[in-house]
């Protein structure tokens, strides 16, 4: 019975059981040629370098003489830098996202063209406009203070006027109905709908900015980056080992502390 | 009178009572930002002079770009016209002289978007193997579960640009490096995220699996992959956006893309080339988030 009825059952044309075939082979060809093409065979040909590495690594017995004071000085540099570039965008980001927000300024060219700034701070890593204001204002935590403002400007920009343009317009009429200016229009009936939005993503990117940060001194813009490819290029892989646990618990205080302080000053209900 | 009523002064006390609570409240935050601004602006040497003494070397990049010195003596001559900018090779300061090594341009510029590729592709598929052990439903050995996220919680932890750096010694300088970091850290955030999916699967199909008898393997190609892959695709494209901003800067450490020569013209204080690549990053960005918002919007459209 189930024999019989099989034929009636409705398939797939044939054309398109082809086509798919014919995509799935293409694909499994382009990825052999990738993993030819990088030569991915030396990943395991470099496993015993990678583990002298390793080996070395986990041998901490220099402990006592590793300038700690240094790394120590250099890995709260690095979060202070997180901070101020994060400060710094937010006070930036605060106009400009009214700026960019539909409801706000309904211009339409003008929006465009504050959006399209925005996506150009955005679309360029944090690591390369390191490197430019290393190039403008010298080696040291200012370049990598800069490179953190203009990226995360762009960033917070966008998503204040997201949520600007999410907001509920009943407050606004309520609080025109009363002659208010249109001042009092945005601080009584926009900023606090935004606030909540606004502090726990300026949190956020103080978070996430801590962890970019740590790289930012490889292009010697400052913070503890630059001690790790110090050590990196004189192969003490020793404290390279330290300097990485190092940043591993930094990042997960500042994780820790930024969502305490996220529920304390909003409230369980943004979680 | 309404101030003589006992109620209303109790209301008036108990509401000034809360307001002044709340300003003070809101002056303390205000206070403890200023102070750590302040202190974070001692501790890095931040002032606004130093700033000022910078932003001379801004307009500079920028008069550089849009001039000619005619020989080595002579002063600049400011070059911004549109006949001059649509110039030919030749003509110094034109686009088209800027643009004079598109060739070794787009070929690194290629590269770089088959190392985005290859390494979401590897991450992917390892991501997508350890993605099951490591769901608390799902798990066969709660040890098993536990050692699994821990590893995946390392292997995005760690910076993915020191990893390549690390990774640049035993495997040489070369895109392989920066393929390998790269999908180290994306089997990282990509296992959390589908191992999070996982976790909120239908388990009917599941038990189904396991009632005819079906092994753990057969449990999980059975019953949850079916109901997990399009989120399983939509986070992998995603990554994949982000995959292609990651491997444009891991060249600066010697892990190939186009980062190296970056850096090398970034190095050289070569301004049109500096110009000219940042302008094509930028490009090549922009086009690929576009490319894959609109795959992603397809692929949830149809399956969701």
């Amino acid at each position: 019975m189930s024999a019989s009825a099989a034929h009636l059952l409705p398939r797939k044309a044939p054309a398109y059981r082809t086509l798919q075939v014919a995509i799935g082979i293409g694909a499994f060809a382009y990825l052999v040629y990738l993993l030819w093409l990088f030569d991915l065979v030396r990943v395991f040909t470099g496993l015993p370098k990678l583990w002298i590495i390793v080996r070395l690594m986990v041998d901490w017995s220099q402990f006592a003489q590793w300038d700690h004071a240094e790394l120590i000085r250099s890995m709260i540099e690095t979060v202070a830098m997180a901070f101020l570039g994060t400060f710094l965008a937010v006070i930036i980001a605060l106009p400009l996202g009214f700026l960019g927000a539909r409801n706000i300024v309904p211009n339409r060219v003008f929006r465009f063209l504050t959006r399209r700034i925005f996506d150009g701070c955005r679309g360029l890593d944090q690591f390369i406009w390191a490197l430019v204001f290393v190039r403008a204002v010298g080696l040291g935590p200012i370049a990598g203070i800069l490179a953190i403002m203009v990226a995360e400007t762009g960033v917070l920009s966008k998503l204040f006027a997201e949520a600007i343009e999410n907001i509920d317009t009943k407050q606004i009429d309520g609080i025109r109905s009363t002659g208010a200016s249109r001042i009092a229009e945005l601080r009584y009936g926009v900023v606090p709908q935004i606030l909540p939005v606004m502090i726990s993503q300026a949190l956020y990117s103080i978070e996430s900015n801590s962890r970019e940060a740590t790289i930012l001194g490889l292009v010697g813009a400052g913070g503890i980056g630059l001690r790790l490819s110090e050590r990196i290029q004189i192969n003490a892989w020793d404290q390279v080992a330290y300097v990485i646990v190092l940043i591993l618990i930094t990042v997960a205080l500042i994780d820790t502390l930024s969502r305490w302080l996220r529920l304390r000053l909003i409230g369980a209900s943004a979680q | 009178m309404a101030t003589a009523d006992p109620a209303w002064q109790l209301f008036e006390q108990r509401f000034g009572a809360l307001r002044r609570a709340k300003r003070t409240e809101t002056i303390l935050i205000f206070v403890i930002l200023v102070l750590l601004f302040l202190v974070s602006a001692v501790w890095t040497d931040f002032s606004p002079s130093r700033i000022l003494e910078g932003v001379p070397k801004i307009g500079e990049y920028f008069a550089k770009l849009f001039s000619i010195q005619p020989s080595q003596n002579s002063p600049p001559i400011a070059v911004l016209s549109l006949p001059h900018l649509l110039g030919g090779v030749k003509e110094p300061q034109s686009i088209a002289y800027w643009f004079y090594r598109f060739n070794v341009y787009a070929r690194l510029l290629w590269q770089t978007i088959q190392m985005a590729i290859l390494a979401t592709v590897l991450g992917y598929c390892t991501a997508f193997a350890m993605s099951f052990p490591a769901a608390r439903n799902l798990t066969a050995n709660r040890y098993v579960g536990f050692v699994t996220r821990r590893l995946l919680e390392f292997m995005r932890t760690i910076p993915q640009v020191v990893l390549a750096f690390i990774l640049v010694w035993p495997y040489g300088i070369g895109p392989l490096a920066g393929v390998v970091a790269i999908a180290i850290h994306t089997t990282g955030t990509l296992g959390k995220l589908f191992s999070e999916l996982n976790e909120n699967a239908d388990l009917r199909p599941v038990e189904g699996v396991r009632a005819s008898g079906g092994s753990w393997l057969a449990q999980m190609r059975y019953g949850v992959v079916p109901q997990m892959l399009p989120g399983f695709m939509s986070y992998g494209l995603l990554r994949f956006e982000i995959n292609v901003r990651s491997s444009t800067i891991i060249g600066f450490v010697g892990a190939g893309g186009i980062g190296s020569e970056l850096k090398r013209v970034i190095g050289f204080n070569i301004y049109e080339e500096v110009s000219a690549i940042c302008i094509l990053i930028l490009l090549i960005v922009v086009v690929i988030d576009l490319l894959s918002e609109r795959v992603r919007h397809r692929l949830i459209g149809a399956l969701g």
